[in-house]
């Protein structure tokens, strides 16, 4: 077989990640189809296209921590795919409140964003998602320059952050698993500020 | 017209005496199993009930002097509906259309069993409701306790069909089976301090899992003031879809307070106190300024978490409006004078 080119070879293995990324919503569809969302299918759609969101966010937040800890440093050539895949499944999950919670109006869906605390923390992460799918192309790498762009796409942090308070405050009484959401992105944060005071004792930061 | 049904798709409860007869997914020979009934019942009120479905054909199978081993065993495992003959028609019933038996019995919040809905389905197998015995104290003249079969015997059982809204706003339709809990009190015989009446579930943490984690304060409790509890509305459920109650439903003996969201409607109860100051309520306790005593259905008073405007019934996409008191105006008088948006 003739060996593939390097950018050959990105591409297949983009193509593939997107593919996996993709299951969480065959999942939803294939579900739906064979009518086993269960009861509340509004709700498990909800839940599921949330769940990848915020799973695929955290994900692309790991990308450098897993580039140093595993030797892996072509893991950054993978981190914009994920980062738009997270931002996908968070646009269909608001998506699927916009149009099955509130019917499109978007009086009352502004409504609801002022009235309800975790609502609000779910559409403010949204928000600050927008513009960084927005200048995730090359061209505006390029244009923004590499320090403002950097600079920028640090509120990545902030979007997963408001992610998981929004979890938190949503369920009634089990916080097991916004907790466990929670703990993992405190360890993201711990591992960047060591890598932080590490580059600043070397003084090459 | 012949049709073939798997076993499997039979609810486990009727199924239990059959596979101990028969193992797994062998098929019954059905003989047109709907064409019978269809003319007798109105569409809306036709049980979307497999279980119903089988109970029929089986019958409609004798009728057709079906016989054989298959006949035989069939009609011995799905006539065997504890609560089939207990009347129906009661003037509270609504005509809207009934949630499907798989729903009503796959997506429920029973915490002792897990948080997840689908978990009280899937955990509550380790609950054992009989034997069960129901303990009935406090302001009483008589407190006596019972065994759950001589409680119910003493009860003259029949159906409601009642809304049943959860304060996540999702509703259902179900068809109790019961009795008025109004009976329970007159039959208590409630001295002058009793102002309130309070309930108890069982606290097992080996039949409910879920108690092993200290995500509420168990036992579950709740509470109703005396005059809500005597209202004819207020009903001790024993069953549903006429036969009993599943343990995810909460077996074997739950409240149903229809004008109330559902969380006030506590399951498995062992305890019915009559007390002279307000009880402790479980959901109270976790969150006084979000679930109220009171906790009536109402579209004006929104949930910090859910807008109470709207709810989403059970197999339906978009969500219709809520009603006042869940539709049930005639409570209204027990609140006059009260300013329910502070007494929510
Ligand atoms: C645009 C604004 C958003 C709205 C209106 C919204 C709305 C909702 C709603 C209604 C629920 C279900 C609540 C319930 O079942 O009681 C939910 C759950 C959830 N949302 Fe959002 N959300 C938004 C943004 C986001 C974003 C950006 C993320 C992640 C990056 C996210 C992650 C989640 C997660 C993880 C859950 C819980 C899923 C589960 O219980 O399994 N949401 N959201």
């Amino acid at each position: 077989m003739k060996k593939l080119s390097a950018r050959q070879q990105l591409h297949l293995e983009k193509s593939v990640l997107l593919l996996v990324l993709m299951l969480p919503l065959a999942r939803i569809i294939f579900d739906y189809f064979q009518d086993s969302l269960g009861a509340n299918p509004v709700e498990a759609m909800t839940h599921r296209t949330g769940d990848a969101a915020l799973q695929i966010l955290l994900l692309s937040l790991a990308v450098s921590p897993i580039q140093r800890y595993f030797r892996f440093r072509r893991a950054i050539l993978f981190r914009r795919l994920l980062g738009l895949t997270a931002f996908f499944y968070g646009l269909l999950h608001f998506s699927i409140y916009l149009v099955f919670d509130q019917e499109l109006s978007f009086g009352d869906t502004f409504a609801d964003v002022a009235k309800r605390p975790y609502i609000t923390m779910g559409f403010s992460s949204l928000v600050i998602m927008l513009p960084l799918a927005i200048t995730s192309t090359d061209k505006m790498i390029k244009r923004l320059g590499g320090p403002k762009w950097r600079r920028l796409h640090k509120a990545v942090y902030a979007a997963a952050v408001l992610a998981v308070i929004h979890y938190w405050w949503l369920v009634k009484a089990n916080i097991t698993i916004p907790a466990i959401y929670g703990g993992c992105l405190a360890l993201l944060f711990a591992s960047r500020m060591i890598r932080q005071t590490r580059n600043l004792s070397r003084k090459n930061y | 017209m012949l049709k073939y049904l798997k076993c499997r798709d039979v609810p486990h409860s009727s199924l239990r005496m059959h596979k101990a007869l028969m193992e797994g997914t062998m098929l019954i020979k059905i003989i047109d199993p709907t064409a019978a009934r269809e003319h007798e019942v109105t569409p809306q009120a036709l049980y979307l009930d497999r279980r119903r479905l089988m109970a029929s054909t089986a019958r409609s199978m004798i009728a057709a002097g079906a016989t054989g081993i298959s006949g035989l065993m069939s009609s011995m495992a799905f006539a065997a509906k504890a609560y089939e003959k207990v009347p129906k028609g009661s003037p509270f019933d609504t005509n809207e259309a009934l949630t499907p038996l798989k729903d009503v019995t796959s997506y429920n919040n029973f915490y002792e069993f897990g948080t997840d809905k689908g978990d009280p389905k899937i955990n509550s197998g380790s609950l054992k409701p009989r034997p069960w015995k129901i303990t009935v104290d406090g302001e009483v003249e008589k407190p006596t306790s019972f065994d759950i079969d001589d409680f119910i015997k003493t009860k003259k059982l029949e159906e409601r069909i009642y809304r049943l809204r959860c304060v996540e706003a999702w509703s259902m339709v179900i068809p109790w089976i019961g009795f008025p809990l109004a009976d329970v009190i007159k039959a208590a015989r409630p001295n002058s301090k009793a102002k309130f009446v309070a309930f108890t579930t069982l606290l097992d943490p080996a039949q409910m899992p879920g108690q092993k984690s200290k995500i509420l304060d168990w036992p579950y409790t709740e509470g109703l003031r005396l005059d809500e509890a005597s209202h004819p509305l207020a009903f001790l459920a024993v069953g549903l879809y006429g036969d009993t109650l599943p343990n995810q439903s909460g077996a074997p003996l739950r409240l149903v307070v229809p004008w109330k969201y559902g969380f006030k409607s506590i399951k498995s109860i062992v305890k019915i106190t009559f007390t002279s100051t307000q009880p402790k309520t479980t959901w109270n306790v976790m969150g006084p300024d979000e679930y109220g005593f009171y906790s009536n259905v109402n579209p004006n008073v929104d949930h910090p978490r859910w807008s109470q405007g709207k709810e989403r019934r059970i197999g339906e996409l978009f969500k219709r409006k809520t009603m006042m008191f869940n539709g049930y105006d005639q409570v209204a008088s027990l609140y006059t004078g009260l300013d329910l948006k502070k007494n929510f």
